[in-house]
């Protein structure tokens, strides 16, 4: 999410779906959208109805490349290098939205002098701290502001090095940015976004990814003739994009070329994140995330020690939305901790745990697997097989002493004890595995109320039909009468760190025969009220931080308006205008599309009738149109800060982005992105070829977690594992399977795990359509069927024949089909920036027949050993890095 | 008698995402057919059978797409979904004995499980292999085009869930003018392959039509489909034949009942 | 039955009798194809939903009839869906009420080999009491370093995706004030 959270200001798609039938083209790419968003899809065969281009990138031709007007093939992990390849080109042919271009981002601002490119560095950014695989950011600074530009909506973003953590020198005022409008100045960011692209000519283009230069050129002109005022274009990812391990700069490239193109803001444009999850978008912004709280707030680090004042200081910006920080930080304060929380008391801030380091999910897994961990909840998810390394993952199952799971069926993880491979194959025995485990059956989501909010940030309501059956309940009734039993076992507790348990509001009106705690009175809660009557407020402009309001969650401020449940909204489309704006809820404030103020140009009249969407009435003094304007209503275009203008003051007329502290889409980013200013091609952890452009081989802020029961490959080159596979979903199933392998209706559809390979490769292995096959990791193995399609295309890489494999990830070891599953191949590498693993491309061996020896080096199996000797993936070795060796001794199992 | 209903499936929409089986299923409360690998693309259906009423075809094929500019080379990946044709002439409805097959006010060819017997002549007389014999209750089943959910004016389950309207339901009238002109449309965007199969009688004499017809590209034997389906020659005498032979058999039933009754009552 | 009625209600014999020659109109209907209307008429409540597979977020009509699914279908009134569900989607009838479904709490002891079936209320007491033994053998004020922390790195949370916003607020909210911050889910995208 930071992709499109440090570019553009908000970490959530920037448009909805159904706007997609106004685009002209369509980019689909780290996205199979007609299999895994079919139903969304209907928008993009509208927008084809009309005469739009669709073009689908992607390393495998699927069920969206068949009905796509232009497909190309790529290399699994060269997607920075396509899409630096179409900036290179926009800006070579002068193809930009240049009027959008200056007055709307950062491409005029001046970087500081000691600024340096990956161009001048091997691959490297200036300010690279080798002892700790950092960035220092103060060198990629705008000239004349002295600490870091703040990037809305990150994690503590003071306590990135160089940004000037304790200085208190958040409140740069951004407005004296030096600026060349003419965008001429050598240091101006167009400038140096053209020097950083130079090198991502056609030609190269051609020869790291694979594809063919002439079809890439022509989904270069598509894309730039159908983006300019009369004209749109959106694009579409999803997952494709973001598991790798400079996952986060893909979608940045992304964000860059369409802040080029004047798309964003606009009707048809926009670059719409397809989530894969009904409530994933929701889970990130009232997060279920170690490192943030509701709303984008970062989790207090022990740097926030000193008090609410600290972290106020560290996180509030000088200009722009996040100026407004200490607003949303009480009132989720007041939210809760209600009356105990005070002034005087730091409204019990000191109450919050507090962050040392990286605690995500890879981390926390590996810190089980050494012992380090006790207990572990686990609802709704299935790790076991749907997150890397399954073997890792079970092993630090195996660690526990209790485990709760929550699900429909008894899942994979549930199950771990007796049904995992290793057990199964007898390196493993039940006897031996000292976790309790409890397994609760949860509620469906039509045995309870409750909101999801969906890939276009959009609220929706789903109300309860039956009643849950047996010991079936909901994840509401769960967290809620699990807190009433600790604070009932806590009640008589004087020892201060029990103070936050027993302080909490905890108080929920319950309903029906199993005590259901009210699910509109936690959403109201979330809405936020005035503390003195408990009416809900009307949206987050309503908070404020004296104390008097409380908002759970404050970009969700506003969805129960009026004490109206606006998520639960249900007017029937044909009823409305296509932007359909009174069905269900969107966040932030209800809007569609978001910083729609740039569908108007800098004096507010729209770019052209053809794309009209919101505009400024002159005669009204106001900013409307077919959305709620993503602007200050009454802030005219003509409106400029006056000197030393803060907070909200200091945003312009012609300042779309409104979350950024400088009101501008950043091309550049200054600050939030902790592997560089701007997006580089970097191989992924493990390649098939050295990195064609730079010495650095790999993002040198990669998370890796060198361990024996987690051993990498060579990072290129690896004889053992000559192959590069890809990981996908297909229609048929759902993530790790438990919703839809157990139905027999959608599993008859995809009974089998099978791999999808090239006649090419087939032939040089022998193997035969439907054949089964043995596909080998240093990780661990598996078997499973040959379907030899021409889908899957070998791809010239640099006058060599790369042979890719495709792999979808549903099947594990229970439910109605079983298979072995994908992640028993991969390893814990992630992109510091998120801590997402990279999935999408990993290397491996494969081999006809079934071959499989069942062994996992995280129970103990030790790989065959390399023969050709390694190969750095940094220019300079990496040191101190925080995932160190397990101290325990491997292979017990 | 209602107006007459029908399907058009225009294969040029289709992204192969099989909702039509599943709400299908779901819909008629069908069975699975089986956990088999088939190694036939993404079908793993294999065909329309007594538990199976849509069933979406994958076409890989070594032909590129008209229109379709692809790194893929002379390659394409055409994906059609399957069903009952409700023929003009059907042939099912003509070999059935029992008058359990019947033509609906709507237009629809019909098995009425009540009266099926499952004696199977229906099956061998369909000159597209849809209509089967389920093995637990030997009964022959089919797509009923939504019999029951036409008749209280809703859409067909596989066409309501179907995502990019590939699957169109309604007045036939109405879906042979929608069918020419996207016929039209996409010869005028370059895709000449586009053509209609079974709209009517002049298009295919053997059925005298099909009710639920099709946007294809490409001839009808690379999606499975015969290319001059005929319904078996002089099926009307013969299914009368078959009527009398059923009769013959009727009535030594019903005679048999009444003289099992008199044994019970004695 | 008698002989008469049993060759009345033969359908061939009615179109015979009838010159339907085309089993046309209603001759060939039985009683019951006469009769048939959708299940779905038959409900007592239509419940609006929610799909609950991916993020697209398909408007989904609930049929009930004395408290039992009858039906699921997509949702014609939702402009993002228009009454379309995919597959997944459209078993959403299975899913939710399918055999696969575990209704009952179960509990594997240490080193044992099966499941056994344990009461909701009791296996709630035991995981409170886990995670208060837990929680209190392994909660730090101040870290090695001597920073306050005021949290437990003993016991963690994965999973929130497929769940209700509600629910993960009120997760979120009640393990941070226990000083749980290993709290994660899938939505690391």
């Amino acid at each position: 999410m930071p992709g499109l959270g440090i570019t553009f200001g908000r970490g959530g798609a920037t448009t909805f779906q159904q706007d997609l039938q106004h685009s002209d083209c369509i980019l689909i790419q780290g996205s199979n959208m007609a299999e895994c968003h079919p139903v969304g899809f209907q928008w993009v065969m509208e927008a084809k109805a009309r005469g739009a281009k669709v073009i689908h990138v992607d390393p495998r031709y699927t069920r969206t490349s068949a009905v796509s007007d232009l497909y190309a093939p790529i290399r699994v992990g060269t997607d920075i290098a396509f899409l630096g390849g179409l900036i290179h080109y926009v800006l070579e042919h002068e193809r930009y939205f240049r009027d959008y271009v200056v007055q709307y981002t950062n491409a005029a601002t001046l970087i500081r002098e000691d600024f340096v490119d990956t161009e001048d560095l091997e691959g490297l950014f200036s300010g690279f701290q080798a002892k700790n695989n950092r960035y220092d950011i103060h060198t990629w600074q705008y000239q004349g502001v002295e600490c870091a530009v703040p990037a809305a909506g990150h994690k503590e973003l003071f306590d990135e090095p160089g940004a000037g953590a304790g200085q208190h020198a958040h409140s740069v005022d951004v407005n004296d940015e030096h600026r060349d409008e003419t965008l001429q100045h050598p240091r101006c960011v167009f400038q140096l976004l053209k020097r950083h692209f130079s090198r991502y000519t056609p030609t190269v283009v051609s020869q790291v990814c694979g594809v063919d230069e002439a079809l890439f050129l022509q989904v270069a002109q598509t894309l730039c003739d159908n983006s300019n005022p009369e004209r749109t274009s959106a694009f579409c990812y999803a997952v494709g994009w973001t598991q790798h391990s400079v996952g986060v700069q893909y979608i940045r490239t992304a964000a860059i070329l369409q802040l080029l193109l004047g798309n964003i803001g606009r009707p048809g444009g926009g670059i719409l994140a397809l989530r894969g999850h009904a409530s994933i978008q929701g889970s990130t912004n009232i997060p279920t995330l170690y490192n943030l709280l509701p709303g984008y707030l970062p989790m207090p680090s022990t740097k926030s020690q000193d008090g609410l004042e600290r972290y106020i200081l560290d996180n509030k910006s000088g200009s722009g939305w996040w100026s407004e920080f200490p607003k949303y930080a009480v009132s989720l304060l007041k939210a809760w901790f209600g009356d105990k929380a005070t002034k005087d008391n730091d409204y019990l801030f000191t109450h919050l745990p507090r962050l040392t380091g990286n605690h995500s999910h890879m981390q926390t897994v590996a810190d089980m697997a050494d012992g380090k961990l006790q207990g572990y909840f686990v609802m709704g998810e299935n790790p076991a097989v749907g997150s890397m390394n399954g073997a890792l993952q079970r092993k630090g199952l195996r660690k526990l002493d209790w485990l709760a799971v929550r699900d429909f069926t008894l899942i994979e993880t549930a199950e771990f004890w007796r049904t995992a491979p290793e057990v199964q194959s007898g390196q493993v025995r039940p006897e031996d595995i000292p976790t309790e485990v409890f397994f609760f059956p949860a509620a469906a989501h039509t045995e309870k109320d409750g909101s999801f909010t969906n890939t276009q940030r959009l609220l929706q309501w789903h109300h309860k039909a039956v009643e849950p059956q047996g010991d079936t309940r909901s994840e509401l009734h769960f967290a809620y009468h699990l807190g009433l039993k600790l604070r009932q076992r806590y009640a008589d507790s004087t020892d201060p760190r029990d103070a936050p348990l027993l302080d909490l509001t905890w108080d929920y009106p319950t309903h029906g025969p199993h005590a259901e705690p009210s699910e509109e009175a936690v959403l109201k809660e979330i809405n936020g009220y005035t503390v003195a009557d408990g009416k809900p407020v009307d949206g987050f402009t309503a908070l404020k931080d004296d104390g008097s309001t409380a908002c759970g969650c404050w970009i969700y401020s506003g969805c129960f308006k009026d004490g109206v449940n606006q998520t639960a909204r249900r007017k029937p489309g044909r009823e409305q205008t296509w932007v359909a704006p009174e069905w269900g809820w969107a966040w932030p404030a209800n809007r569609r599309i978001l910083y729609n103020r740039a569908s108007a140009d800098a004096d507010g009249k729209p770019w052209s009738e053809r794309k009209r969407y919101v505009w400024w009435d002159a005669g009204e003094r106001k900013w409307t149109g077919e959305d709620v304007p993503d602007f200050i209503a009454d802030r005219p275009p003509e409106y400029r800060p006056p000197e030393g203008a803060k907070g909200l003051d200091a945003l312009a007329g012609n300042d779309p982005f409104l979350l950024q502290a400088d009101g501008k889409g950043w091309l550049f980013a200054p600050s939030g992105m902790i592997d560089g200013p701007l997006p580089t091609h970097y191989e992924p952890m493990e390649s098939v070829v050295p990195n064609p452009l730079y010495a650095q081989q790999c993002n040198p802020t990669r998370e890796e977690w060198r361990r024996k029961d987690n051993p990498y490959h060579r990072a290129w080159g690896d004889p053992r594992y000559p192959y590069l596979v890809t990981t996908y979903r297909l229609t048929e199933h759902h993530t790790a399977g438990g919703m839809s392998r157990w139905l027999s209706w959608l599993s008859e559809l995809q009974p089998e795990m099978f791999c999808e390979i090239s006649p090419e490769l087939a032939r040089e292995k022998g193997l035969k359509n439907g054949d089964w096959c043995t596909l080998a990791t240093a990780r661990g193995d598996l078997e499973c069927r040959a379907l030899v399609t021409e889908r899957i295309r070998p791809l010239k890489v640099k006058g060599r024949q790369v042979h890719q494999i495709g792999l979808p990830y549903h099947w594990g070891v229970t439910g109605r089909v079983r298979g072995e599953g994908a992640n028993e191949l991969t390893a814990f590498v992630a992109d510091q920036n998120v801590d997402i693993q990279e999935s999408k491309v990993f290397t491996a061996d494969l081999r006809a027949g079934r071959m499989r020896s069942g062994e996992r080096a995280a129970a103990g199996a030790t790989p065959p050993a390399l023969t050709v000797p390694e190969v750095p993936r940094d220019v300079t070795p990496p040191q101190d890095t925080d995932h160190t060796e397990a101290q325990e001794p491997e292979g017990k199992g | 008698m209602g107006s007459r209903k029908g399907f058009f499936t225009d294969t040029t929409l289709c992204i192969g995402c099989k909702a039509c089986e599943v709400a299908c299923k779901q819909w008629n409360q069908l069975p699975d057919d089986g956990f088999h690998f088939t190694g036939m693309s993404y079908d793993q259906t294999a065909h329309l059978g007594a538990s199976t009423w849509r069933h979406v075809a994958f076409v890989e094929r070594p032909v590129p797409l008209q229109g379709q500019t692809s790194g893929a080379g002379d390659f394409s990946w055409l994906m059609m979904s399957d069903v009952c044709k409700h023929c003009q002439r059907a042939g099912c409805l003509e070999a059935c004995p029992t008058g359990a097959i019947v033509r609906t006010e709507f237009d629809t060819v019909y098995v009425q499980p009540d009266v099926c017997n499952g004696c199977g002549y229906c099956v061998s007389a369909c000159p597209f292999g849809v209509i089967d014999r389920r093995e637990d209750d030997g009964r022959a089943w089919k797509c009923t085009l939504c019999y029951d959910r036409i008749g209280d004016d809703q859409t067909p389950a596989c066409a309501k869930a179907c995502p990019t309207a590939s699957i169109q339901y309604g007045d036939l009238d109405e879906l042979h003018a929608r069918a020419e002109s996207r016929v039209r449309d996409l010869h005028d965007r370059g895709m000449t392959d586009a053509y209609l199969y079974g709209k009517d009688a002049e298009n295919q004499p053997g059925t005298g039509g099909l009710n639920a017809f099709f946007l294809l590209l490409d001839r009808p034997e690379v999606y499975n489909l015969p290319p001059d389906p005929v319904v078996p020659t002089k099926k009307a005498l013969r299914s009368w034949a078959s009527v009398a032979m059923g009769a013959v058999g009727m009535v030594a039933v019903a005679l048999g009942a009444v003289a099992f009754g008199r044994e019970g009552r004695g | 039955m008698k002989f008469r009625d049993l060759l009345n209600g033969w359908p061939v014999l009615r179109q015979l009798t009838r010159g339907d020659g085309r089993a046309l109109g209603d001759t060939a209907m039985t009683a019951r194809s006469r009769s048939l209307e959708p299940r779905t008429k038959s409900a007592d409540a239509v419940v609006k939903s929610i799909c609950p597979y991916c993020a697209v977020g398909c408007g989904q009509e609930v049929h009930v009839r004395d408290g039992r699914i009858l039906d699921i279908e997509g949702d014609p009134d939702s402009p993002i869906s228009r009454g379309r569900l995919c597959p997944k989607g459209a078993a959403t009838f299975q899913l939710v009420t399918g055999t696969q479904r575990v209704q009952q709490v179960l509990y594997r002891r240490p080193g044992g080999t099966e499941w056994e079936p344990i009461p909701l209320e009791e296996a709630m007491d035991r995981v409170a009491e886990r995670v208060k033994r837990t929680r209190d053998a392994t909660f730090e004020m101040t870290d090695a370093k001597g920073d306050r922390v005021r949290r437990t790195l003993g016991l963690a949370h994965l999973g929130g995706a497929t769940l209700d916003n509600e629910e993960n607020y009120l997760l979120k909210k009640l393990f941070s004030a226990l000083g749980v911050v290993q709290v994660e889910n899938q939505a690391r995208i």
